[in-house]
């Protein structure tokens, strides 16, 4: 029996140790257990698996001991002459009926927090957030603002074939160039959606992942206690780029949120007088090709690659039909609309941008065709002309 | 033997109907499914090992994950469970073959044109299948790559296949028991699998109707899934989990079976509870019909959809804790002994209930919108399909595999290939419940670096995992050879069942020519 008291109190320190290391980990976020988070509700998800974890590693605890213990106990150098019972009504019934209770328990607090968490009335705001193949689009119904969120992390730190990738950062694939800024203290509504394929906006903690689908409109909600920067994923595949389109909300207290606001509301003003400008004024090859480079290396080297050769099911440019003996017009409306996996570009880039990348593409890569697109024409396609 | 006039050389197995033909071609062709798809997930864990892309592009790795997922479940787990059926069945029920022999043959046979045309994928232009095994739409219709129609058709004739292996043991089992067994004396691994058959038959077609319309909105200008056309989405999710939740049980159910004849063998006692295992089953396959809808609770579904699929998803867990605590209670008072099929059984109850208490946790809605799509979910189901569905296959080979060679098999390098798998499954799978509950999501080549230390772990259990394989390979071909001599008729002392007490080791080709009497 010596031996049996050795292992079971090895097994009680192992689970403690198990459970030691849950708890420990609890304050700083670590890399072992679910995040409390910073809203009401994420905090009652984090109770709720702490106290599923704590019963069901019990259960197993339980199992396991019984196990053990048979193995132990009853070996056939211990235990040569097995006994003959088959059955026990009383015994089945016990553990039928018990863990049902246990579950019944489990159910209680499970059922009033997934109401609150799907009751998104009563909103002080609202975010449009659309999934893209890959990036986000973030639209605040509210004040007129709109801005595409896409990966900062540059290529060089995760292109490593060959084995030279560049030092990471801390927020490595974690990181984006236009963070969500978001008023602490209110009641935020998203309006989820998606472009392209089925995407998944989640913030671990806000406890809140929510499938964006192409043609429907979901609906989730978020308070934000806490000042900070919160980082989640897409967390649906969604092709080539899944693991490579982070969400990164700042939330902040309502005033400097305000002062958010007014400087995105001017920064749009300007860049649309900007716009304006370029769309007016007549662009020359030089100035078309080198704005246009710059744009395709941001916006389509990612599937058609930097030597416009394609990639598997990304088809080339160089020498391509669309590039070169297409018109420009068809070509540049293609673009604009986007065609099958290829996302519309329409929206997100300027006229001027568009023209630019559009007379990149027909003459980069040997396409040669001589063709210069002005935005005063990209202007003319959007309109239908 | 001396009546057996059957062909030799390549035409007896192209043309065989004997059952024990056909089962070991299955179980063969299951294990070099087994390996294609575990050099996969080799793959996959080369690049998980630390972050940064080395290897593959992030579109390949998505060809892996898809691919590992897709040749796991229908080319490794389930042909081996068929090709179990084929070998035990008649021999538990005390027939002499399988009661379609012919459509017994060709069910087999379609498999390897269905894994031709699924692999012949990788090396077409644009790629082989990159969607994910559950091949959501629109990934995989509007976005699919062209060899999507080929994965197509393969889902098809595989489905077919399992179709008509499921009615071939529903045939066998009502029509062709020895007189004196009834249905409840029948062995329990018959049982586990007449229920699973049932369960083949009324979820492959869904399936199939499934990737049917998956085929019209790619080519013929449907627009089931397309919201543009008025389709949806989140209905090909819906049909699809239709099929994929008792898929999942399908994958299990006949491992429980082989659970419950391992375990009373090995512990010289009766199976515990033997009619609450049958009801048991048979109420996890109903249940199983009814909760499918736990695999979407973040698609935005009404929140009383989400109440109801939370709860019917929970009651699951009563059936299935009824089965572990029978074999606990099995064990108790026993007389034990640990040889290879043993251990494998014991490891199987074990990690089973790990993957059974996970489910648990993300049965419950409210958390699940934590776990969903992570690490979390990966740790689940490889803890349910690795030690429950293959460590169940294993057990079953190591079992009756001197009843089938008619040889024992090494025992002490059984015991290395169960200490190896045990060890490596573990380091495997157990750290992914790290990673997931710290935001690890699923289906990624890269990662944040806190994720580190947990991927590496993994991926050198893997290796691990996949070189423990191999002991086994080295394994069954010293058994099928001579192995360390020749096996008893009863080969195991606590042995039950008609196959251990009625037939010679080897069994004879067609196994009961006169059908034994069961009291």
């Amino acid at each position: 029996m010596s031996l049996l008291k050795k292992v079971m109190s090895g097994l009680v320190l192992f689970v403690s140790m198990i459970m030691g290391s849950l708890w420990a980990a609890e304050p700083e976020y670590s890399t072992l257990n679910l995040r409390p988070g910073v809203t009401d509700n994420s905090q009652l998800v984090y109770d709720l698996h702490m106290e599923v974890v704590v019963i069901m590693f019990a259960v197993a605890a339980l199992v396991f001991a019984a196990i053990l213990f048979a193995v132990i106990r009853f070996r056939k150098s211990k235990n040569p002459n097995p006994a003959k019972f088959s059955h026990s009504t009383t015994l089945e019934i016990i553990w039928t009926v018990v863990p049902m209770l246990i579950l019944i328990y489990l159910t209680k607090p499970a059922i009033s927090l997934l109401l609150d968490m799907e009751d998104t009335s009563k909103a002080d705001m609202t975010v449009q957030v659309t999934g893209i193949q890959w990036k986000w689009k973030y639209k605040y119904l509210d004040s007129d603002i709109e801005f595409i969120s896409s990966l900062s992390t540059p290529a060089e730190q995760y292109n490593d074939y060959e084995r030279n990738a560049a030092e990471k950062g801390e927020n490595y694939l974690l990181e984006v160039d236009n963070e969500v800024v978001l008023p602490i203290g209110k009641k935020i509504r998203f309006l989820i959606t998606a472009d392209d394929v089925i995407h998944s906006w989640w913030v671990p903690d806000f406890a809140v992942k929510m499938d964006a689908i192409p043609g429907f409109v979901n609906e989730t909600w978020a308070k934000i206690n806490e000042p900070g920067i919160y980082r989640g994923v897409c967390a649906e595949l969604c092709g080539r780029l899944h693991g490579f389109m982070p969400i990164v909300v700042r939330a902040v207290p309502q005033a400097e949120y305000d002062q958010w606001v007014e400087k995105k509301l001017a920064e749009k003003a300007e860049a649309e007088r900007l716009a304006a400008e370029a769309a007016a004024r007549s662009w020359s090859m030089e100035d078309l090709m080198a704005q246009g480079k710059e744009v395709y290396e941001a916006k389509c080297a990612v599937c058609h690659q930097s030597n416009g050769e394609g990639l598997g099911t990304f088809p080339a440019l160089k020498g391509s039909k669309v590039a070169t003996v297409d018109s420009a017009d068809d070509h540049a409306r293609l673009v604009i609309l986007g065609l099958n996996a290829m996302p519309k570009f329409g929206e997100e880039l300027s006229d001027a941008d568009l023209a630019a990348v559009v007379t990149y593409e027909r003459n980069a890569w040997g396409n040669d065709t001589g063709d210069t697109v002005q935005p005063g024409r990209i202007a003319e396609l959007k309109a239908g002309k | 033997m001396a009546h057996d006039h059957h062909p030799t050389g390549l035409s007896r197995w192209l043309f065989t109907t004997n059952h024990k033909d056909i089962g070991t071609m299955y179980l063969w062709f299951s294990f070099i499914m087994f390996l294609i798809g575990g050099l996969m997930a080799l793959g996959i864990r080369l690049e998980l090992f630390q972050p940064g892309l080395q290897f593959w592009d992030p579109n390949f790795f998505n060809t892996l994950t898809t691919m590992h997922g897709l040749i796991m479940v229908f080319g490794a787990v389930m042909p081996a469970f068929v090709g179990l059926a084929n070998w035990l069945i008649p021999m538990q029920i005390g027939a002499p073959d399988m009661a379609l022999p012919r459509m017994n043959n060709w069910s087999f046979w379609i498999l390897p044109f269905a894994f031709g045309l699924l692999l012949s994928s990788l090396f077409m232009e644009g790629g082989a299948p990159n969607f994910g095994w559950t091949f959501y739409a629109p990934l995989s219709t509007k976005f699919g790559p062209p060899s999507t129609d080929f994965f197509i058709f393969g889902v098809h004739l595989m489905g077919i296949s399992s179709i008509m292996g499921a009615i071939n043991v529903i045939v066998t089992v009502f029509n062709m028991r020895a007189p004196g067994m009834t249905l409840m004396k029948m062995p329990m691994f018959v049982w586990t699998w007449v229920i699973t058959a049932f369960l083949l038959i009324m979820v492959m077609p869904v399936l199939a109707g499934a990737v049917t319309m998956m085929l019209t909105d790619r080519h013929f200008g449907t627009s089931f899934f397309d919201a543009a056309g008025g389709g949806d989405p989140v209905m090909f999710q819906h049909i699809f989990w239709f099929f994929g939740h008792p898929e999942v049980y399908i994958m299990i159910l006949p491992a429980f079976g082989i659970a419950s004849h391992i375990i009373p063998a090995f512990s010289r006692k009766p199976l515990f509870g033997y009619s609450s295992m049958v009801y048991a089953t048979a109420s996890i396959a109903f249940l199983s019909f009814i909760v499918w809808a736990h695999h979407m609770f973040t698609v935005g579904m009404p929140v009383a959809g989400e109440l109801y699929f939370m709860i019917a998803t929970m009651i699951i867990a009563v059936p299935t804790g009824v089965k572990i605590f029978n074999w606990v209670a099995t064990m108790w008072r026993g007389s034990l002994t640990f040889e290879t099929p043993m251990l494998f059984a014991l490891a199987f109850v074990v990690l089973f209930t790990l993957g059974g208490v996970s489910g648990v946790m993300l049965a419950m809605t409210p958390v699940d919108k934590q776990y969903h799509d992570t690490y979390f979910v990966v740790a689940h189901f490889h803890y349910v399909l690795f030690p429950g569905a293959i460590f169940g296959t294993i057990a079953a080979v190591y079992y009756w595999l001197p009843k089938w060679t008619g040889n024992m098999y090494s025992e002490f390098w059984g015991k290395i290939h169960f200490w190896f798998s045990i060890i490596a499954v573990n380091l495997t799978f157990f750290p992914m419940h790290f990673s997931g509950l710290a935001g690890m999501q699923r289906r990624v080549p890269d990662y944040n670096m806190m994720f580190e230390g947990f991927n590496q772990m993994s991926s050198i259990g893997a290796f691990m995992l996949g070189f423990g394989q191999i002991i086994f390979l080295g394994v069954l071909i010293h058994c099928i050879k001579g192995g360390k001599g020749k096996a008893t008729d009863k080969v195991w002392e606590g042995a039950e069942g008609l196959e251990f007490t009625h037939l010679p080791s080897p069994a004879p080709y067609h196994s009961f020519e006169q059908s034994p009497e069961v009291k």
